[in-house]
């Protein structure tokens, strides 16, 4: 039963998928706080290769290794979004613009692809990567074995991370916050809560997960480090924010279908199952959906339904003449 | 402290803003227990000293005491904490949050402390104090939910529940019907039997005379005359605002003399913004020289017959012409080809570009006469625009300066001076003088006045009663889309039955 193609891809679904959901509760926080950062797919290829250095030059426990490289590829992804923040809420840049710049300084062509090269990491095992912690008693429980039991320790951290922060969003008091910040401002700031405070801090928190989201890609799904590595997912990631109507329960179901695509094409080819050119439908489908949703979803007034905050994209300027 | 001791007090409060002298000098007290008006035309300095006393501006000079503490406010916040706190005209409140999570979001006594927060608790709080108040709104509605009073409502509430002492309320009624506006009155009066204050900012003298007990007159920046309003007659008041003294009585046309039809509407119909059918087999005609009005609740279709006579808007059914000539539907260059001026209702949003300066926004409709070629001619566009500066009697600190910096009255009489600039057979005015304080209501009164005098036929639409009988030779109510002839001219109360729906003979 477990080797059934459902529960399989269901198990796979669930780690690829996870990548996209740290992706997805970072970028969900900046928008809740009203600014777009299109600079995830940057942020999580810099997370994915200083998490992979971090761990080939550690030497000592896995364990220790591990949590230091999460910790560095949090780091990184803060920086990364450190500039972000600055351009984007004190200088009041573009928020497009300086998402995409980001990318594209960080992306496949560039930051990354250089450190990669320069610390010498292309094409190397990872030293030690996150394998999955229940006995394989309970990993071959029908089901729920590999689906629940069979996963790495990120996958348990990201469901912590999701409860957190759907609890922080809905019932206290610097969620309330954050959520008044991207709704309304002008509102947030004259009940004195500081909007560029919040901005910054929200954006900075989502730089982190998405450099972990990175770190997830190198330490755990595909335990060594390729330029551009991250195939997209960073921007799969933001389409899943608008999909899951800025909830983040709704991530996680999100983030697992389109983990299960991709899933897809590696668990037919297992199987010896053939559908024509697999390849190309199979690999393109996570994007084709992403595409899909962001063009469905992107006018004006389906924001407005699905619950886009209200100040998303909009600098805040306080009317003080 | 005394019953009647001093709760706000500012001290010769200075605040200049480029080219502006906001305030110059301003000394204003306001005690516990009373309301007290801040009365002033637009663009005299209300909103600026309001801002100053609840914390969003800082002044250039002078004091603020607060039960006789010197304080100086940084932020809102500061001002709310020291138990101040400004009702805004536009809402500070977020849309999507409900009503008790709007509460704890200024809440930094109570419930809105804890890290945890508890919706419930304020809840119960807001009930009890919309009982004592006669606020009621429902704490778990969400604001978007709400209808404008409501809103304003919650508002207030969030101000009682800060347990503010001074409460500023900026235009509050300017968003209200009559009867909201009369409980409002009441709530504010049960407000200060508690020993707090309220000041009340207004252009309207007959809300000043209902509801306050002293009145601060605010003209040009100074503080002119504090009275007790008991004391004082409207035309008192009227005369310390605008400086001069002035006839509250309107002008009356004595000779209306009616040309041939300038503007014929024919079984028009058309679409309202949300699919529905707001107006409805309108017929109508204008003649020259005519002054036209139509009365009506707002909302009854109005918006919709004057932009689709002006071209803005489609219409689905029926002409419109344009002494003689008749206009495509969704047009407004033929209309305005054809000599018909709009004066929209929305004048910020639809009368001018609100972010390029007076020279271009006179210029708006006429800027393909006299050009080279491709080339706009800026220095005679300059001069023209110098031109309807001085014969409009525009204040604005020069041709330069941008649309949205002009006061209401100023962008209308801009509005105006663009729209008389071609050969005029046709001016449609949409409330044309809604929020406009008393000089500016008689000066765009005397320019309609003045078109219909030259020939122009004007069809005036407005929910002012006053400004209906005092402009129109012939009356018309509006009602759901439909139109009903008013038989005799100066019967209330037969327009006042027409605006709630009753039957007549269609015109």
């Amino acid at each position: 039963m477990n080797n059934s193609l459902v529960v399989a891809l269901i198990a796979s679904g669930v780690a690829y998928g996870t990548p996209l959901l740290f992706g997805a509760l970072g970028e969900l926080l900046a928008e809740r706080s009203g600014v777009l950062n299109l600079g995830v797919e940057g942020m999580m290829l810099v997370g994915a290769v200083m998490g992979f250095w971090t761990v080939q030059r550690v030497h000592g426990g896995s364990a220790l290794a591990l949590v230091l490289a999460i910790v560095v590829a949090a780091v990184a992804g803060t920086a990364m979004a450190a500039i972000h923040a600055f351009l984007v809420i004190t200088l009041r840049a573009s928020q497009i613009v300086s998402g995409l710049a980001l990318t594209i300084f960080a992306g496949a062509a560039g930051l990354s692809s250089y450190l990669g090269n320069d610390l010498n990491l292309s094409g190397l095992p990872a030293s030690h990567a996150f394998h999955p912690v229940f006995p394989n008693s309970m990993q071959s429980w029908p089901i729920v074995g590999p689906i629940v039991f069979g996963q790495n320790p990120l996958v348990y951290a990201s469901w912590v991370c999701v409860i957190a922060v759907a609890f922080y969003l809905a019932r206290t008091r610097p969620g309330l916050n954050l959520r008044a910040v991207g709704e309304a401002p002008g509102a947030a700031d004259a009940m004195g809560i500081d909007v560029v405070k919040y901005r910054y801090a929200h954006t900075l928190a989502g730089g982190a997960f998405a450099g972990i989201a990175g770190a997830t890609v190198t330490l755990a799904i595909t335990p060594q480090w390729v330029s551009g590595i991250t195939g997209g997912a960073g921007w799969i990631a933001i389409a899943l924010v608008i999909f899951a109507f800025w909830r983040p329960e709704l991530c996680l179901v999100g983030a697992y279908f389109f983990g299960a695509m991709q899933a897809l094409a590696p668990e037919l080819q297992a199987r010896n199952i053939s559908l024509g050119p697999t390849e190309l439908w199979t690999n393109s489908l996570p994007y084709a959906a992403t595409v899909i949703v962001l063009v469905v979803v992107s006018s004006r007034g389906a924001r407005r339904r699905l619950g886009a905050p209200a100040a998303l994209g909009v600098p805040y300027v306080r009317e003080e003449a | 402290m005394t019953a009647d001791g001093v709760a706000v007090e500012a001290r010769a409060i200075t605040k200049r803003f480029p080219g502006v002298l906001a305030n110059d000098a301003v000394d204003f007290e306001a005690r516990r227990g009373e309301v007290h008006a801040l009365l002033g035309e637009n663009g005299a300095g209300k909103s600026t000293l309001s801002h100053i006393l609840s914390g969003l501006y800082r002044p250039d000079d002078g004091e603020i005491r607060l039960h006789g503490q010197p304080i100086s406010f940084h932020s809102p916040r500061d001002a709310i904490d020291a138990g101040v706190c400004m009702v805004h005209q536009h809402f500070r409140l977020v849309e999507r949050f409900t009503v008790a999570e709007n509460l704890i979001l200024g809440d930094r006594r109570g419930a809105g402390r804890r890290f945890r927060i508890d919706p419930t608790a304020v809840e119960a709080q807001v009930r009890k104090l919309g009982e004592r108040y006669r606020l009621p709104v429902n704490p778990r509605a969400r604001i978007w939910q709400l209808s404008v009073g409501e809103r304003q409502r919650v508002e207030i509430l969030n101000a009682l529940y800060q347990e503010a002492r001074v409460l500023i309320l900026d235009e509050p009624t300017a968003v209200l019907t009559p009867d909201e506006a009369d409980t409002l009155f009441e709530t504010l009066r049960e407000i200060v039997a508690e020993g707090r204050t309220v000041i009340f900012i207004s252009h309207k003298l007959n809300e000043v005379k209902a509801v306050s007990d002293r009145v601060t007159v605010l003209r040009a920046g100074r503080a002119v005359a504090t009275v007790v309003t008991a004391d004082a007659s409207p035309q008192s008041l009227a005369s310390l605002m605008i400086g001069r003294t002035f006839e509250l009585a309107t002008r009356r046309r004595d000779t209306a003399t009616r040309g041939d039809a300038v503007l014929d509407v024919r079984d028009l119909w058309v679409e309202g913004d949300r699919g529905s059918t707001a107006v409805k087999g309108v017929e109508l005609t204008v003649g020259g020289g005519e002054i036209v009005a139509i009365a009506g609740v707002a909302g009854n279709g109005q918006r919709e017959l004057a932009e689709a006579i002006a071209g803005v808007r489609p219409r689905t059914r029926g002409t419109v012409r344009v002494a003689g000539r008749a206009l495509r539907s969704g047009d407004p260059r033929a209309a305005h080809r054809a000599g018909l001026g709009f004066v929209p209702e929305d004048r910020l949003g639809m009368g001018v570009a609100p972010n390029l300066p007076l020279t271009m926004n006179v210029e708006l409709k006429s800027y393909r006469h006299g050009t080279l070629g491709p080339f706009l001619r800026l220095r005679r566009m300059r001069e023209r625009a110098l031109a309807a500066i001085r014969a409009y009697e525009i204040k604005a600190p020069g041709p330069d300066a941008e649309a949205d910096t002009l006061s209401g009255g100023n962008i209308q009489k801009l509005v105006l001076a663009r729209e008389f600039a071609g050969e005029l057979r046709v001016l449609i005015a949409a409330s044309p003088t809604r929020g406009l304080d008393v000089g500016a209501v008689d000066t765009v009164h005397g320019h309609l006045c003045d078109a219909a005098e030259r020939g122009v036929g004007v069809l005036l639409i407005s929910e002012d009663l006053d400004e209906i009988l005092a402009l129109a030779d012939r009356i018309l109510v509006m009602y759901e889309g439909r139109l009903s002839q008013v038989e005799r001219r100066d019967d209330m109360d037969e327009i006042a039955a027409l605006m709630a729906g009753a039957e007549n003979a269609r015109p």
